[in-house]
């Protein structure tokens, strides 16, 4: 299929677009295919006593009334059996979007499926079906073809669902940092269109900023409340994407020494990033329906956010409130269908984790599944082997977490 | 064998006429049919023992607060939430009643508003695997699943789009003389060949309208409607299934196809022996599906059945004489109505329309529910002429 072209610039004069979402409503069952697809998992209702696996989701099982009822992930793998193009549809986010694709699928596993389907579909064939957010933030299903096609990701529905960066004008908050630099690199072959660098002491020399095509330096300081105000007033009206890294992390129990160093710790982790929702948030939200409207918000938070790791205490409380505030600021972005992302990294291999022992995140890995999360339309990423172990542990048992916690 | 149903017998069909659009309630609609049965039967409203109700409108209310709405004290009440196999079913269950004695007359009714916004709120709510599943996807409504339906059938059985456009055209010149019909202009085939697409392959003529109204019959015996003097139909065979066939990936056969045998047993008749048939028909395709499923043809032989017959009043197998859904409009659970209150109409003489001369056997059949990717419920009843 064709590939996407670079958009227009809007044309000023015309009102803005006013974003409209999917239908959002969910039962309780429901909602278990949008935990899973948050974090890029296709997961059905499988029966623990006779494993049939079953969908849409139901408060028993359908074939032997267990109520026992497990979320496991499943291939996806089907048979597309019809499909149709819908040119008419009674819900206003629809109205703007049709011709719209949609297919029964047959799925290995067992049942049907209603489904989005992908453009490069036709029936009969084989697809594989994924659960994916949609702009209002619960999971529906889409149809892809079994085998990758040309520009597959340019399909307009699945672009929808994903924020893929190429095209599209991403601001970095700390554009100096290991992280930020690796991630500059990652999302310019991506293809972004432009990607701000934010400097808080622009007028410092050295630890500079290589020269990557597509790249600009802006000055940005999260703990100056007029600082980040002024770049959203320049560049607040354009930016597509914005991946808030600025971190402060100091290696610190609670026990150390007065308040200063969580003051400091939470005036860039909690306090400039509720800055930043203050100040690029309305912006962001009041273009998110544009053709090549605001799509998503990254925030850089710690694994220790769901559990403290008492050695670096003040940075782990920081990150928890962190982690709160971005779940608020989820919630006021959905309402424009603007995705927030969740990373919660292990230690990344920086100066303030050299006494903590391998295996330890790099800033390239850091960045590739931050831009392997906007492709995927995923909503929380727990990249790299610590973050993975820990988030397992977190969901087996908080307690038991926390005492493990304890001396590492 | 299943007992029959003698001695009891279905008379008084009424229909409130259609609107596209009404300020109204369903409550208006439903009160005001269950007033035109009163006053066709020349019965008390007080005479009324048995009440049976289907709308899609009605929240919060069900069957129980239309008993204090309308001022009745009945024995005997159900409320069935089944659409388009409403009419059957509530044939079944009244049937039943007043041959068992829990009821001397019961007042079957089935009505729906349409507010200008009612068809997208009805939608989004219809039920929890259309909310979770159809309803985010951008397909409100049956469209979907019948244009998937629709587009397999084709793919599978060879029938065209021209063979779905004969039943359309012939129903249409059935409405023309049909008063109640919203719509009054004839259809030629072009014109449903070139209508706008509304999901692949259906375009504008295959989809049913939304409208309001109301339809309503009364089931008592027959001794009783002798009494009355009230033209009556007898009931002769009646079947229902739900949720048929299950384990098929894509609905091309219905619940019929299970019990047609029983069916046609218990009526001592045949698809052969109708006079004329009442399908659901919210879309051409299901027509053909019952067509099949009902015995008129073989399955996967409806294209060639279309082609051989005509299916206008004074043609051959007479379907949909009123001019179905499709030319008068679908009024919410009333439309699991129309070809009951129509098939009663022919068998007494009574007609409003053209008229089947000598209809002696009828068929009705209903279809419901499209819950989440098929239509759930299927009924059909045979009835014949007193």
């Amino acid at each position: 299929m064709s590939e996407l072209q670079e958009p227009k610039p809007r044309n000023p004069v015309r009102a803005l677009r006013r974003p409209t979402l999917p239908p959002g409503g969910r039962s309780r069952a429901a909602l278990r295919l949008t935990a899973a697809a948050a974090e890029g998992r296709f997961e059905l209702q499988h029966c623990f006593e006779c494993a049939t696996v079953q969908y849409p989701p139901r408060s028993v099982c359908v074939n032997c009334l267990s109520h026992r009822l497990e979320w496991r992930e499943v291939s996806g793998a089907g048979d597309l059996i019809a499909d149709t193009v819908l040119h008419h549809s009674n819900e206003l986010y629809y109205r703007e979007r049709v011709p719209l694709r949609l297919g029964t699928v047959k799925l290995d596993a067992g049942p049907v499926a209603l489904a989005h389907l992908h453009r490069d579909c036709a029936a009969p064939s084989r697809v594989t079906v994924r659960a994916h957010l949609d702009k209002s933030g619960q999971a529906v299903l889409i149809a892809l073809p079994s085998k990758d096609t040309p520009n597959m990701a340019d399909d307009p529905m699945l672009r929808e669902m994903t924020s893929d960066p190429k095209f599209r004008k991403v601001l970095i908050t700390d554009g100096k940092s290991a992280v930020g630099q690796a991630l500059a690199k990652a999302l310019v072959e991506a293809g972004a269109d432009i990607v701000w660098l934010g400097i808080a002491e622009p007028w410092k020399q050295g630890g500079g900023t290589p020269d990557l095509p597509q790249t600009e330096r802006v000055p940005l300081d999260l703990t100056d409340e007029k600082s980040v105000r002024d770049l959203a007033g320049v560049i607040g009206g354009t930016v597509d994407i914005l991946i808030n890294t600025a971190e402060l992390h100091r290696n610190h129990t609670i026990a150390d020494r007065g308040t200063e160093t969580a003051r400091a710790e939470m005036e860039v982790n909690y306090l400039g990033l509720m800055r930043l929702a203050q100040a690029f948030g309305p912006a962001m939200r009041a273009r998110a329906a544009e053709r090549t409207g605001a799509t998503a918000w990254v925030n850089l938070l710690s694994v220790y956010a769901l559990s403290a790791l008492p050695s670096h205490g003040t940075f782990s409380a920081s990150k928890a409130a962190a982690l709160a505030l971005s779940q608020n600021l989820r919630s006021d972005m959905r309402r424009a269908g603007i995705r927030v992302v969740n990373v919660f990294p292990g230690p990344i291999d920086d100066e303030w984790n050299q006494l903590v022992p391998p295996p330890k995140l790099a800033p390239s890995a850091l960045a590739k599944a931050i831009v392997a999360a906007l492709r995927d339309g995923v909503e929380d990423v727990y990249p790299g082997d610590v973050a993975q172990d820990v988030m397992t542990r977190f969901r087996e048992s908080q307690k038991v977490l926390e005492r493990e916690l304890w001396d590492q | 064998m299943r007992a029959a149903y003698d001695g009891v017998v279905i008379a008084a069909p009424v229909t409130i006429p259609y609107v596209r659009y009404s300020t109204r309630d369903a409550h208006w609609f439903l009160g005001r049919a269950l007033a035109a049965l009163v006053r066709c039967a020349g019965v008390k409203k007080g005479e009324l023992d048995g009440l049976c109700v289907s709308s899609f409108t009605l929240f919060p209310d069900t069957g129980v607060g239309l008993t204090q709405h309308f001022g009745l004290s009945p024995r005997w009440l159900d409320h069935i939430p089944m659409g388009g196999a409403s009419g059957v079913v509530a044939l079944r269950r009244a049937a039943r009643a007043v041959q068992a004695g829990d009821a001397a007359i019961v007042a079957c009714i089935a009505g729906d508003t349409n507010h200008v916004d009612s068809f997208r709120q009805n939608l989004a709510n219809f039920s929890r695997f259309a909310r979770d599943a159809v309803y985010p996807l951008g397909a409100g409504g049956p469209n979907m699943s019948f244009a998937l339906l629709t587009s397999h059938y084709m793919r599978q059985y060879g029938i065209e789009a021209r063979d779905f456009g004969k039943l359309c055209v012939a129903q249409r010149d059935n409405a023309l003389k049909f008063p109640h019909a919203l719509f009054k202009k004839p259809l030629t085939l072009d014109e449903y060949l070139n209508a706008r697409p509304v999901a692949d392959p259906l375009k504008l003529f295959d989809c049913v309208m939304p409208c309001a109204g109301a339809e309503g019959f009364l089931v008592m015996s027959e001794e009783r409607a002798k009494n009355l003097r009230l033209p009556f139909a007898r009931i002769l065979g009646t079947i229902e299934r739900h949720n048929a066939f299950p384990e098929d990936p894509m609905q091309l056969r219905g619940g019929w196809a299970l019990d047609r045998d029983d069916l046609y047993a218990q009526a001592g008749a045949g698809a052969a022996d109708m006079d004329f048939a009442q399908v659901y028909d919210d879309y051409p395709v299901i027509n053909v599906l019952q067509l099949e499923d009902l015995g008129f043809c073989e399955k996967g032989a409806g294209a060639d059945f279309v082609r051989r017959n005509s299916f206008t009043v004074g043609g051959s197998l007479p379907l949909n004489t009123s001019g179905g859904q499709l030319s008068v409009g679908q009024a919410g659970a009333a439309g699991g109505y129309l070809g009951m209150t129509e098939a009663v109409r022919q068998l007494t003489g009574e007609t409003l329309g053209a008229r089947v001369e000598n209809a002696r056997l009828g068929l009705v059949s209903g279809f419901g529910m499209i819950n989440y990717d098929r239509g759930l419920c299927s009924g059909a009843a045979v009835l014949g002429r007193a």
